[in-house]
């Protein structure tokens, strides 16, 4: 565009133009919000119609046929920079659009989402593409009737939130009352006598209430582990060990988070030590114990810890 | 077939508020209550029902587990449904002959989470999920057939909430409701407050057992003649919401005639007319001396209780033959029917 | 055993990452009517519908048993769903064969899925409340410390988990269905990729599949009016235990162990090693080749490393195991399960096309879940038990 132009060349109003009976049926129906194409002697469907066969010049029949509402693409191009006269002021496609039922195909916009300018051609723009026209709600019997045409919905995204307001139970309630007086508690089974840390109010393998409170240590051992590489979000930063730590005093493993020591230097064996936060930060939770680490002690046998794996 | 009975049955007093108990910790005093009734410390095959999303986490069936002492490893089974769905996936594994007992067990605490919410989830996920609707809607349109079709009214809806309730607090184990009154709010109308079930947390557990095994443990074992479950579509707009075509298939294949109590698994009051009109109950039969899910609906657990509750009849001698009822799914959409004799060709 | 329960038809979709072109109905759908047009049959045919899948978070429909019953033909039919943890796909199958075994039933069809790509995978099974006191670290961050327990104990060596890791993407090449397609596999590029869970690398662990696998069961006599070759079931046999418990052992837990002699037993077999043709197993990181190689009786305990490394294991060695590619070339979690169930119908009935182990007459499926603490077993033949 010029930027200072000196002439303007414009017919005030714009033209008016009859468009003939083929074509005012097709913008007729667009006005609707319908597609239509016409049949011509050799029995194909033409869209958007002509008056004549463009194989043989014919004219043709006149069978309009509604087409569509879904299409085809054939072919596009992408637009990364859109000049002014454009149907989008952002990236956009054109594509050759076969509504179902169409023998030829007809040329549109292609909204395929919101892109920065320059961006490059989007992976989900493919030839055969299923798409639909998207019409403006304004409509005056104009090709730009539709505003473009857009694909297929494929996927819809959908929020899904429940809240809840759990509670541990009796026994985990004691257990973490326990923790935040800075006490790892557990309780001992009457049939099996293994004491369970943290207990449940029962033992796992015999099916029995347990009731006698033991306390144990906040010092053990590793029994085996596994070094974490994989970034996630609520867990620390990678490399992180995650430990199954048997505390003194228990006879069933946690799973816990080892620091304090590079990842590749912690070995099955290795004697730990709770590292609590600070006092005033306990609260009623397991997290009272940040992790634990090497209590420099040396490691126990590959025989003490052989059964608690 | 293979004669099983139902031999034992426990549940915990239903609550309405959380009381701090875990699930596990619901569970683990009712099954020692039935492992000493029967005097049957291990089963040869387990059967549970619940639902995740009760607590919205995964697994909520595993430390379930822990309740049962399941050591030596068991043969165990899990249903992601009512425990009445367990019972049936454990009666069907005793027809082939190698499982003698089984232990079937459900449970559901719907006070830590909104159970309408929660049940949104079901629904289908493109047409009705997004919308946001409730089990409380769905089944308010069905009422709304329901009445449209029968000429029933709010009144005799309310009859059915006040008869429940009243059963319920006679039940130790149910919830204590006042009875409902006529000017009540409505919900979702046409249903009020009274035609909800009451929801509650609990769990219940039932002992099965085959042939003579049954005779020897139960004194008066409580025969299932038959037992069948069927479904219907989903999509509320493509069957008669009036009707329960499943409910009425379902009794028809287990043989539901000549019921002297029927427990039904209904949550809302106009469900009552709807399932005794498929299952052809006549009004000599009593339906819901427990006081049913409208005195007391502990989810997951609430169908296995209507299998327990009609069973206890035929324990204590009240009654020869019973029914018991469960159902899943939007507006009655599956539902299964367990006729229970005293007669084992009853 | 109850009736002789046969299977007539299998179904699955490809599995591949992510399956954008389909509903869930629809994904399900293509299972089951590969499936019921292997049966010969339409959804007219079928009696009941069992299905089953890993937790409901993955696809944030809850008990889509109800969404499904009509999208399944289930329509004035009994409808159900199983969750077992990661061995639902074997328990789904276990249950819909007791439903013939029991003569409730006569044709059952039974699908098994996942959508994962609908959310992901990770998060679905890490979702814990606010209580949790032990660490939440995915699958590969659970089971890699049994792994290294499992490696001190037996002593071996650190390339063992690689064998596997080639072996079955080399095997998934020979399956039209598997995901993992990685031609050229070899260990150089297996212990090229990094450690995700140390002792777990990148290429020794499963990926995260879209798919479904459906089957369709049947009674004796309407076995006899399907067209193609049923496999038989021999045995059938689940067992659980609790997942925390002092002296538990996690490395060959006594579940697994209890649950295959059961199932051998109820076939007659005495050798698993010589007298089992092929054996799908649930080996969803490498290392739980050699691991249930011992659990499963296969060899002594200590020696699994050792029959893995022999080659016995390969499509062409005299155990062959995982000839579909197995968990660690697909992975649509809550089918896994059945898919292994499926897979060894289909090696008996010699419908396993280029992965068939020739003369397979005996085939094992297994499936676990959990923290290894349920399990999953059946044995298919190609004669009637």
């Amino acid at each position: 565009m010029p930027s200072s132009p000196n002439h303007v060349l414009e017919f005030p109003g714009g033209y008016t133009r009859s468009v003939g009976p083929v074509i005012g049926r097709f913008l007729s129906d667009l006005r609707d919000g319908r597609l239509v194409g016409v049949r011509t002697r050799t029995g194909k469907v033409l869209f958007p119609p002509a008056e004549y066969d463009p194989d043989t010049g014919d004219s043709v029949t006149d069978e309009f046929v509604e087409v569509g509402p879904v299409g085809t693409v054939e072919s596009w191009s992408w637009v990364a920079e859109p000049l002014g006269t454009h149907p989008f002021d952002r990236p956009f496609a054109w594509a050759l659009v076969t509504p179902d039922g169409a023998d030829t195909a007809i040329l549109h916009a292609l909204d395929v989402g919101e892109y920065e300018r320059g961006a490059k051609p989007p992976k989900r723009l493919k030839v055969g593409m299923r798409v639909r026209a998207r019409f403006r709600a304004d409509r005056k019997g104009e090709i730009g009737d539709i505003e473009a045409f857009q694909p297929e919905v494929s996927m819809i995204t959908v929020p899904s939130r429940l809240e809840f307001e759990l509670r541990p139970g009796k026994a985990l309630d004691r257990f973490l009352e326990g923790m935040a007086e800075g006490r790892i508690l557990g309780h001992r089974c009457p049939v099996c006598e293994k004491v369970i840390v943290p207990m449940g109010g029962l033992c796992p393998k015999d099916g029995v209430p347990t009731i006698e409170e033991v306390e144990v240590a906040d010092t053990g051992t590793v029994t085996t582990f596994a070094v974490n590489n994989l970034p996630d979000p609520r867990a620390p930063e990678v490399p992180f060990v995650s430990a199954y730590v048997l505390l003194d005093g228990a006879d069933i493993a946690m799973l816990s988070l080892v620091a304090g020591i590079p990842a590749d230097q912690v070995r099955m064996g290795m004697r730990v030590k709770a590292a609590w936060k600070p006092r005033d930060e306990w609260g009623r939770t397991i997290q009272n114990i940040r992790w634990f680490e090497p209590s420099g002690e040396p490691d126990a046998s590959f025989e003490a810890i052989k059964d608690y794996m | 077939m293979r004669d099983v009975a139902i031999v034992a049955f426990a549940q915990t007093k239903h609550s309405a508020v959380d009381e701090g108990l875990h699930e596990t910790e619901m569970l683990l005093p009712i099954i020692q209550q039935v492992k000493e009734q029967t005097g049957i410390s291990r089963f040869d095959f387990t059967c549970s029902g619940s639902c995740d999303y009760l607590i919205g986490a995964p697994f909520s069936f595993v430390s379930a587990l822990n309740a049962v002492g399941a050591w030596p490893p068991i043969s165990e089974s899990h249903v992601e449904m009512d425990g009445a769905w367990a019972l049936y996936e454990a009666w069907v594994k005793m027809q082939h002959g190698e499982f003698d007992t089984a232990l079937v067990y459900g449970f559901g605490k719907p006070s830590q989470g909104s159970l309408r919410e929660i049940f949104n989830r079901q629904y289908d996920p493109y047409y009705l999920a997004p919308l946001g609707v409730d089990q409380v809607s769905l089944a308010a349109l069905q009422a709304q057939a329901y009445m449209h079709r029968s000429g029933t009214k709010e009144d005799d809806l309310l009859a059915v909430a006040d008869r429940a309730r009243k059963a319920g607090r006679a039940n130790p184990y149910a919830l204590d409701l006042d009875d409902p009154a006529a000017d009540a709010a409505y919900d979702v109308a046409p249903l009020k407050t009274h035609d909800v079930a009451a929801e509650a947390d609990g769990a219940a557990v039932i002992v099965l057992a085959a042939d003579v095994h049954a005779r020897d443990i139960c004194e008066r074992p409580a025969w299932i003649t038959g037992i069948d479950h069927r479904a219907d579509a989903h999509s509320p707009g493509v069957r008669d919401l009036s009707r329960s075509e499943s409910t009425r298939l379902a009794g028809e294949r287990a043989g539901a005639t000549g019921i002297e109590v029927a427990e039904l698994h209904v949550q809302f009051s106009h469900e009552e007319f709807i399932v005794r009109e498929a299952l052809n109950l006549g009004d000599d039969v009593k339906v819901n001396p427990s006081g049913g899910p409208l005195a007391a609906n502990p989810v997951m657990a609430a169908g296995l209780i209507r299998l327990g509750e009609a069973a206890a009849r035929i324990h204590s001698g009240e009654a020869s033959r019973t029914l018991g009822h469960a159902t899943s799914g939007p507006c009655l959409q599956q539902n299964l029917v367990c006729v229970l004799s005293g007669e084992s060709h009853g | 055993m109850g009736n002789a329960c046969a299977v007539i038809g299998v179904g699955q979709t490809a599995y591949q990452t992510k399956r954008l072109d389909v509903s869930i109905a629809g994904l399900l759908r293509e299972a089951a009517q590969r499936a019921l047009d292997d049966a010969g049959l339409t959804w007219r045919d079928i009696d009941a519908v069992v299905i089953g899948k890993a937790p409901d978070m993955f696809e944030g429909v809850m008990m889509p048993e109800a969404y499904l019953a009509d999208a399944l033909g289930a329509t004035g039919k009994p409808m159900m769903r199983v969750h077992t943890a990661g061995s639902v796909g074997g328990s789904t199958a276990i249950v819909a064969a007791s439903l013939i075994q029991s003569g409730v039933h006569q044709r059952v069809l039974t699908v098994a899925w996942e959508k994962q790509s609908e959310s992901n995978a990770t998060w679905a099974l890490t979702v814990g409340g606010p209580h949790a006191t032990s660490l939440v670290v995915g699958a590969g961050g659970y089971f890699a410390p049994h792994i290294r327990a499992y490696m001190r104990r037996s002593g071996a060596p650190d390339h063992i988990g690689t064998l596997v890791a080639v072996k079955d993407r080399q095997n998934a090449l020979k399956n039209p269905y598997a995901h993992l397609k990685i031609p050229g596999i070899s260990r150089e590029m297996v212990e090229g990729t990094p450690m995700l869970w140390e002792p777990i690398r990148y290429l020794e662990t499963c990926p995260s599949s879209d798919g479904a696998c459906a089957m369709i069961l049947a009674s004796e006599d309407a076995a006899k009016q399907a067209p193609n070759k049923p496999a038989w079931v021999h045995g059938t046999a689940m067992r659980s235990e609790p997942i925390f418990f002092a002296g538990r052992d996690t490395v060959n837990p006594q579940g697994g162990k209890d649950c295959a002699a059961d199932v051998y037993q109820q076939a007659g077999i005495k050798d698993p090693r010589r007298e089992i043709d092929v054996a799908e197993v649930y080996v969803p990181f490498s290392w739980y080749e050699p691991m249930w190689l011992e659990n499963l009786g296969f060899c002594a305990e200590g020696e699994g490393w050792k029959l893995t490394e022999s080659g016995a294991t390969a499509l062409d060695g005299d155990t062959p195991w995982n000839a579909s590619g197995g968990v660690l070339s697909s992975n649509p979690i809550g089918a896994s399960g059945m898919i292994r169930f499926a897979e060894a119908a289909l090696q008996v009935r010699g419908m396993a096309g280029d992965h068939q182990v020739d003369g397979a007459r005996r085939a094992l499926g297994h499936a676990y879940g959990g923290g290894a603490q349920f399990y999953a077993m059946w044995i298919v033949g190609s004669d009637k038990p």
